[in-house]
């Protein structure tokens, strides 16, 4: 088992931190467990995909040159999205090309920046978790976690080592949701289209649940499960991992005290 | 070729609301899709193949000027003629007046794009010369009076019935009695009707998949056939091509071949592999009296010296569309112009203007499979979002748009004020939906709430959680 980087820094993504604050939680809870020191760094929001995706290039620099020196410190920059990582690994060392003071500093980031869960299990040789969930679950691939990190096998092998769940998998797994951030607002139509389709392939496994390790899938998923009136919960996988999948699932009713 | 990439949203919302167009996307996209997988797990070169490829077209990039020259000195060692264009209207001048001074009344074409990008077939028809097309879905698409929605499939947005329907209109007047509608009587049918016309036709006009520099021949693959009968046929040969089609040798242009076929329909090869080299020498048995090739610029020169040059190694095999979900949600008329999906979102700016086109390098999620199946690694995400920063800084798309990310970098660069704002948001957020857990209809929210609820929050910050040292 390799040695686990002893300091990890939490980049805890915005959609978790406004939206679903128990994956925050939950991957704090992951990491620990995998023998990391979590530090959350209070100067972090966001890691510019939105003025990046956006064409808005010099906004997007100006936030990567925060996140970069805020992440800096730390051993391992550990996300619990696939997206939001592949922006610091995959994106910001070209939006710094040829720039001598900050691309060294991207690139020193991108080596050291991970998804969270393929960071348990590659680099902290995670094998199994401690965890019950009893039912049918799929899953769903985000597209940067599947194109950008290379994550795939991780989630998979985790899951199959939680008491009680049967991962039942997709027809198309790696089909994009429909999500890709701003394109959601502004194509809203092919958007609804995409995630109807999603949705559809997620009612056919007859899963319960349907995991994914994307807040950004997530939430288009769940809100069109809801809409769509299905029974099926949505869920990020490290949730169920880190054994906090007792709360309501993403887009349900708080439930009554 | 008029464009309508200018209306992308309402095209697309009529290609959504087109359920014959919805059902004949669904069967063809999963069709090619399987295959390309199946014949790329089958060849286990096939990555290192793309890497091949993708270097021997960068290769000759990155040495056009000597590759060109090579090539038109070969054509004209064989007997041939290149006309250099610059623009659309040069190359359909060029070739009018080719086809005048044959005295041609019809003309026979093979599949080709380029002579989409400057609509010959009207241009030939308002100067009383009949183009014919020879390949089946491009005939269809004829005799719709359509344009073709896919680069290798034309007619692919139409559905068997349809194709029974047109065929039953347009061949009737030609002594068809009944109403076909099995696929192979509509083969039979089309291929009835087009042998008089090959065989009447005064000039064959060939695209050409690759232009071959050492031998100064045009390589076009089919599965039809149709490219041998419409160069060999007439008196008169011409091809049609842009400048970055060239190859160095014949060698190179069957190596890239080998992926072209199996990332567009999971061939091995194409079925017929149609190589000309200048017209009839003194002993053959057939070919054409003349041959000419028209080389079409129309943009790609400034391309090369742009940041878009890779886009240049594209072959044309259709895998970026036959994978893209958009494309697959949308159809390729949505897109306005010659070329949909994700390589049409890259050279549709580029060859009509960023200001016709901003809409198709928005119209994508960033999802990657294009440029995962691309056989030649064209970076097509990465070049959509170039095109997205020159609509930024040029001030192309919505005013509103830019202030809105503005405001919200400014934001996010105070990570002090942004917890205090959204920290208030949130806890109100999260309070209002409580009940309910999720939002049919928010303020200001129309595009996401449209199409999907919005999940609501759980109601306090994780920041906020975290720094009161409150653990899960």
């Amino acid at each position: 088992m390799p040695a686990a980087p002893r300091r990890v820094g939490l980049f805890v993504t915005c959609l978790v931190d406004l939206f679903r604050p128990t994956v925050g939680f939950a991957a704090a809870a992951l990491l620990e467990r995998a023998g990391c020191e979590v530090v959350v760094p209070a100067a972090q929001v966001c890691c510019g995909q939105p003025a990046y995706n956006s064409g808005d290039r010099a906004d997007a620099k100006a936030i990567a040159r925060d996140v970069i020196a805020a992440f800096e410190p730390f051993d391992a920059t550990v996300a619990p999205s696939g997206s939001c990582a592949g922006m610091l690994k995959r994106h910001y060392p070209s939006l710094f090309a040829g720039d001598a003071a900050w691309e060294p500093r991207a690139r020193a980031l991108a080596e050291r920046t991970f998804e969270l869960v393929s960071f348990l299990v590659d680099e902290c040789g995670m094998e199994e978790v401690d965890a019950r969930r009893e039912g049918r679950v799929t899953y769903h691939d985000s597209c940067s976690s599947l194109r950008e990190m290379g994550v795939r096998a991780q989630p998979r092998r985790l899951l199959a080592s939680v008491d009680g769940l049967k991962l039942e998998e997709l027809s198309a797994p790696d089909v994009c949701c429909g999500f890709g951030g701003t394109f959601c607002v502004k194509y809203p139509d092919i958007s609804g289209r995409m995630v109807a389709d999603k949705a559809r392939d997620i009612a056919a496994t007859g899963a319960g649940t349907v995991l994914a390790a994307d807040m950004g899938c997530l939430l288009n998923i769940a809100g069109r499960l809801s809409r769509e009136g299905s029974a099926v919960e949505a869920r990020h996988v490290a949730e169920v991992l880190a054994g906090m999948d007792d709360r309501p699932a993403i887009g349900r009713p708080a439930r009554a005290r | 070729m008029e464009t309508t990439s200018r209306t992308f949203p309402a095209n697309a919302r009529a290609g959504l609301a087109d359920a014959a167009l919805q059902t004949s996307l669904a069967r063809f996209q999963g069709g090619f899709q399987v295959k390309r997988a199946e014949a790329a797990g089958r060849l286990p070169e096939f990555e290192a193949l793309r890497d091949e490829a993708r270097a021997i077209k960068d290769h000759t990039l990155a040495h056009l000027d000597h590759y060109l020259e090579r090539y038109e000195a070969q054509v004209t060692a064989a007997g041939g003629t290149v006309h250099w264009c610059e623009t659309p209207a040069d190359a359909r001048e060029t070739i009018l007046s080719l086809c005048k001074e044959t005295g041609a009344r019809t003309v026979t074409k093979s599949k080709s794009m380029i002579a989409e990008e400057m609509a010959l077939n009207p241009f030939l028809e308002e100067h009383g010369i009949e183009p014919i097309e020879t390949d089946l879905g491009e005939y269809v698409v004829q005799l719709a009076d359509e344009r073709p929605s896919h680069i290798i499939a034309p007619a692919v947005h139409k559905t068997r019935d349809q194709v029974a329907d047109l065929f039953h209109e347009k061949h009737s007047p030609l002594g068809l009695t009944r109403r076909l509608d099995r696929v192979e009587e509509l083969v039979e049918e089309a291929r009835h009707v087009l042998r008089p016309r090959y065989l009447a036709a005064d000039v064959g006009i060939t695209g050409a998949n690759f232009l071959i520099a050492e031998t100064g021949s045009s390589a076009v693959v089919t599965n039809e056939g149709n490219a041998d009968l419409t160069q060999i046929l007439p008196r008169v040969h011409i091809v049609i091509a842009t400048l970055e089609k060239v190859v160095p040798t014949l060698e190179d242009a069957t190596t890239i071949m080998r992926v072209l076929a199996r990332s567009a329909t999971g061939q091995e090869f194409s079925t017929y592999t149609t190589v000309s080299t200048g017209p009839r020498r003194p002993g053959d048995a057939d070919g054409p009296e003349a041959y000419h090739v028209v080389l079409l610029d129309n943009g790609r020169s400034r391309m090369l010296g742009s940041e878009f040059r890779d886009v240049l190694r594209c072959i044309k095999c259709g895998a970026c569309m036959n994978h893209c979900p958009v494309y697959g949600a949308v159809g390729g008329h949505a897109y306005g112009w010659v070329y949909p999906g994700p390589v049409g979102a890259v050279l549709t700016p580029n060859l009509i203007g960023l200001e016709e086109a901003r809409h198709l390098p928005n119209a994508s999620s960033f999802c990657g499979r294009c440029e995962e199946v691309c056989p030649m690694r064209i970076p097509l995400p990465a070049m959509m979002r170039t095109l997205r920063e020159q609509e930024f800084s040029r001030r192309l798309g919505p005013a509103g748009m830019r202030a809105g990310i503005g405001a919200w970098a400014w934001l996010v660069r105070r990570p002090a004020l942004y917890r205090l704002a959204t920290g208030i948001a949130i806890r109100l957020l999260g309070a209002m939906g409580r009940r309910r857990g999720r939002f049919a209809r928010l303020p200001l929210a129309g595009g996401w709430t449209d199409v999907r609820d919005m999940p609501a929050p759980e109601g306090a910050t994780f920041h906020a959680l975290w720094r009161k040292g409150r653990r899960a």
